[in-house]
């Protein structure tokens, strides 16, 4: 393992060295906290603490739910309902779990654009990047399976426009959909299989996040210089790290608990905010909302979906839209590949900084987008939106790094650090 | 079957889309942002405010709508209308619900809730509050919802006082113009006209008075555990932001000789 | 890492600030684990049932009104005055279980001691045999009182184990009278 060199775990006691050759489970905890990190980490590198504390919470809260929850259309909503009204502290279980799926995907957006704008999927972290892309999908999937549990309105509409979505591929499509489904429609074989599944796939994402973990553990963190760890010698590799213990810890929990600072404002006093009203609505099978959004975290790729409206060739406007929003997802999971530039921070890029900023602003009007009635403009500003997503992957990346005029890129780590922090003139 | 649903789902996501655009601006529907109690970080429900609303829901919405997910002991939680253990037995009595157990109907008990809908097409109140949203916008961003709340009692309350008096037939049903309303016409015939409900203590019994007291009965019956949230929100804002101190002085001095600082 | 050396003149403060945020956030994951333990507690409909009143106006001498309270059986007989008289008449050295097994009275298993009037006339227990669980039948048995059908218990007029492989006299609730019609169960 081409890891950066430090100190190991030397068991002492006899106990310890007992233990050791049977399961060194403590070398493994020392190594993983002690883990040689860039002292030059800038506050965008906490959203990994944030996540990793997100899917805990998600998961206890969503146990602890899973307790007095009945995943049966005749019961469902007024089980959640129970949990509200009856439960000890229930209320409070469910606003947090349903909050806290609103952090976890506020916590992964901006993780993953910090990896975009520093090079972070750049060799030799193309794995790290990859199972990142798979974790965010399985996100995708449980906070969607998840939404249909209440059996509101928009749960229902919800589960019956998404699964719809696979419908949508030729030939197979509806077989495929019936097969999800279990059933013509949405009933309670879906209800009680998705409950199933949105139980099941956190445990896959932690085995994902514990792979995610080893991977960039192997490869050391990137930093906002792109500059690697000197890793010739211990000497050499402790001028530019500090241990993650205690150093990071502390400094990653200080932004975490100020986050959960504005989360419980949320919880606690507006906790039906980032909600759909319509979901406080049984579902009905026979009435639809007037105006069905799915949650905040997916407008961005609804809004790609609907910014097909034409057919191209033989694929109809319909399988297209879902096309290019899997699409949309699937150019971020190979952009290791796409970005063809020598300079791995977004820091030395000039040109590049535009178009990754303008590739935020796109993310955020397309996510407006899809929360509007799709109408006037709205369409056309998702097709431009689209069209930008695809082609900053597709076309700006591969490209820029061919003429682009990058700046000086510091040696290394402790230069740039020591230019933010000036060592001291005894 | 597929086909239908989704074509339904597709439809109803397409044009549906179109038929909130118009009031979702705040065009011809106006819903007042009243000032209720309960509102901001320290609000606290008037338990006197309460207490008539049931006083209006009882005498009159309860002619066509239920409660179904409300129960009668909840009457005497901290928090709601308080009534004591006698009163909250002696107003469950006033009900008859079914017994499973007997097959028959019985007079209802505190640990019973409150009975369903009686009319087919009057939706069950429970969480009518929190089920529709008053306040939209400005261009889909939030704000509004952000700075004024959802807007569910605000919304509830214009209805109810928003009535002009007009109605026309349509299809066979009678629909009554209302200034609250999206699109305007609404099927519930006005429901409150002055002093209809007499309080005891010779509270204002006018239209928009009597509306706001049911609307904020029914936050309450939409959010029986409010208070407990407000509080549980404000000291662990309170004590996580004085956690979020310590841990910057801890940072800072942690750091402090990595980054030649004086600690 | 935390540990400061006498050499450190501002030791002292460092050492409180670190400990003063570790107890800090040792607090917060306390009181954060305590609602996941609560939430596991009877929820508040269930709890609203711990009490429940039962209308005994309609039962006649020498019948029983049978009542679900908390998930059990709950027998209430009003007794006739022939088994009162059996109750009451009985050694109760005699019996197997000497305790009177009600939660209003502690004591011996004297009629006196379960029946829930003085007259003796009422008596209110809970319907699980004390055996393994079955629920007796009324007006059964060798002692004119319960017959548990699973292994052959037999308890008399006062519910009281007389003959069987049952250690306990049948468990009696706490009950009280709210009027003359009406019992209050828990």
């Amino acid at each position: 393992m081409a890891g950066i060199p430090h100190d190991h775990y030397e068991p002492k006691t006899g106990f310890e060295k007992w233990l050791h050759t049977r399961l060194p489970v403590v070398a493994l905890m020392y190594d993983t906290l002690m883990l040689p990190t860039p002292k030059n980490l800038n506050w965008m590198w906490i959203w990994g603490i944030v996540l990793t504390f997100c899917l805990v919470l998600q998961i206890i809260t969503g146990i602890v739910l899973a307790m007095h929850y009945t995943p049966h259309v005749s019961m469902a909503f007024d089980s959640v309902e129970h949990i509200m009204r009856n439960v000890n502290g229930g209320w409070a279980l469910r606003y947090i779990h349903a909050n806290g799926a609103s952090l976890f995907f506020l916590a992964v957006y901006i993780h993953i654009f910090r990896g975009l704008y520093y090079g972070s999927y750049k060799a030799p972290r193309e794995i790290t990047w990859i199972i990142g892309m798979l974790i965010y999908l399985a996100m995708m999937a449980t906070g969607f399976l998840g939404y249909v549990l209440p059996w509101g309105q928009m749960s229902f509409w919800g589960a019956t426009v998404i699964t719809g979505l696979f419908g949508a591929i030729p030939g197979i499509g509806p077989i495929i959909q019936e097969w999800l489904l279990g059933g013509p429609a949405v009933d309670n074989a879906t209800l009680n299989r998705f409950f199933s599944l949105h139980y099941l796939i956190p445990f896959v994402i932690v085995g994902l996040v514990a792979v995610h973990i080893w991977a960039f553990h192997t490869t050391g963190n990137n930093n906002p210089t792109g500059v690697e760890v000197r890793r010739k010698s211990k000497a050499e590799a402790n001028k530019d790290t500090v241990p993650f213990w205690p150093y990071f810890v502390v400094k990653d929990l200080f932004a975490l608990v100020l986050i959960l600072v504005i989360f419980f404002v949320f919880v606690g006093f507006m906790p039906n905010y980032l909600g759909h009203p319509d979901n406080y609505v049984p579902a009905n099978p026979l009435v639809t909302p007037p105006h069905i959004v799915p949650e905040w975290y997916y407008l961005p790729f609804y809004a790609i979906l609907r910014a097909i409206t034409f057919d191209v060739l033989f694929l109809n406007a319909k399988f297209l839209g879902v096309l290019m929003m899997f699409g949309s997802i699937g150019v971020m999971a190979l952009v290791p590949w796409l970005d063809t530039s020598p300079v791995r921070s977004g820091r030395y890029r000039p040109a590049f900084k535009w178009f990754f900023l303008v590739l935020v602003i796109d993310f955020i009007v397309l996510m407006w987008c899809g929360s509007r009635p799709a109408e006037g403009l709205v369409p056309l500003i998702s097709l431009i939106g689209a069209i930008y997503w695809f082609g900053y992957f597709l076309v700006i990346l591969p490209v820029l790094g061919f003429v682009e005029k990058t700046n000086a890129v510091p040696e290394t780590i402790e230069a740039d650090f020591d230019a933010h922090y000036p060592p001291k003139k005894d | 079957m597929i086909k239908k649903t989704l074509l339904t789902a597709l439809v109803a996501f397409g044009l549906g889309l179109g038929g909130t655009a118009a009031y979702a601006e705040g065009g011809e529907a106006h819903v007042k942002d009243y000032d209720f109690s309960y509102e901001g970080p320290f609000g606290k429900f008037d338990q006197e405010q309460l207490r008539r609303g049931l006083k209006v829901y009882t005498e009159v919405c309860a002619a066509c709508h239920g409660l179904r997910l409300v129960a009668f002991r909840t009457l005497g939680d901290e928090g709601g209308p308080q009534y004591s253990a006698d009163e909250v037995k002696a107003y469950a009595a006033e009900f008859e619900v079914f017994d499973p157990e007997l097959d028959d109907t019985r007079a209802a008990k505190p640990s019973d809730k409150f009975p369903k809908s009686g009319l087919e097409t009057a939706p069950d109140l429970s969480l009518m509050a929190k089920a529709r949203a008053g306040f939209h916008g400005p261009y889909g961003l939030g704000i509004n919802q952000m700075l004024k709340g959802m807007g569910g009692p605000e919304y509830i309350a214009s209805i109810l006082a928003g009535y002009t008096g007009e109605e026309k037939e349509q299809a066979g049903v009678t629909f009554y113009e209302n200034t609250a309303f999206p699109g305007g016409w609404i099927a519930m015939p006005p429901p409150l006209e002055d002093e209809l409900v007499e309080f005891d203590d010779g509270y204002d019994n006018n239209v928009e008075s009597m509306s706001q007291d049911v609307a904020a009965f029914l936050m309450w019956t939409a959010e029986p555990k409010m208070m407990a949230r407000k509080r549980m929100g404000f000291l662990v804002v309170l004590f996580l932001s004085l956690f979020t101190v310590l841990l910057y002085l801890t940072n800072k001095k942690l750091w402090a000789p990595i980054k030649r600082k004086e600690a | 890492m935390f540990v400061s050396t006498d050499s450190d003149p501002q030791g002292t403060r460092r050492d409180f600030l670190y400990v003063a945020t570790a107890a800090t956030g040792a607090v917060a994951g306390g009181a954060a684990v305590w609602p996941l333990i609560n939430q596991m507690n009877p929820s508040a409909d269930v709890t609203a049932l711990s009490s429940i009143e039962v209308d005994i106006s309609g039962i006649e001498p020498g019948t029983q009104l049978t009542v679900k309270f908390l998930g059990k059986p709950v027998f209430i007989r009003r007794r006739t005055d022939d088994e009162i008289k059996a109750a009451r008449d009985l050694d109760i050295s005699t019996l197997r279980d000497g305790e009177s097994r009600n939660a209003n009275i502690e004591g011996d298993a004297s009629d006196v001691n379960r029946a829930m009037d003085e007259t003796g006339e009422w008596l209110v227990m809970i319907g699980v045999c004390t055996h393994l669980g079955c629920v007796p039948l009324g007006d059964a048995g060798d002692f004119g009182g319960w017959f548990c059908p699973c292994h052959g218990s037999h308890y008399d007029t006062s519910g009281r184990i007389r003959k069987g492989p049952a250690p306990e006299n049948l468990a009696i609730p706490l009950t009280s009278f709210i009027d003359e019609n009406t019992i209050k169960l828990g």
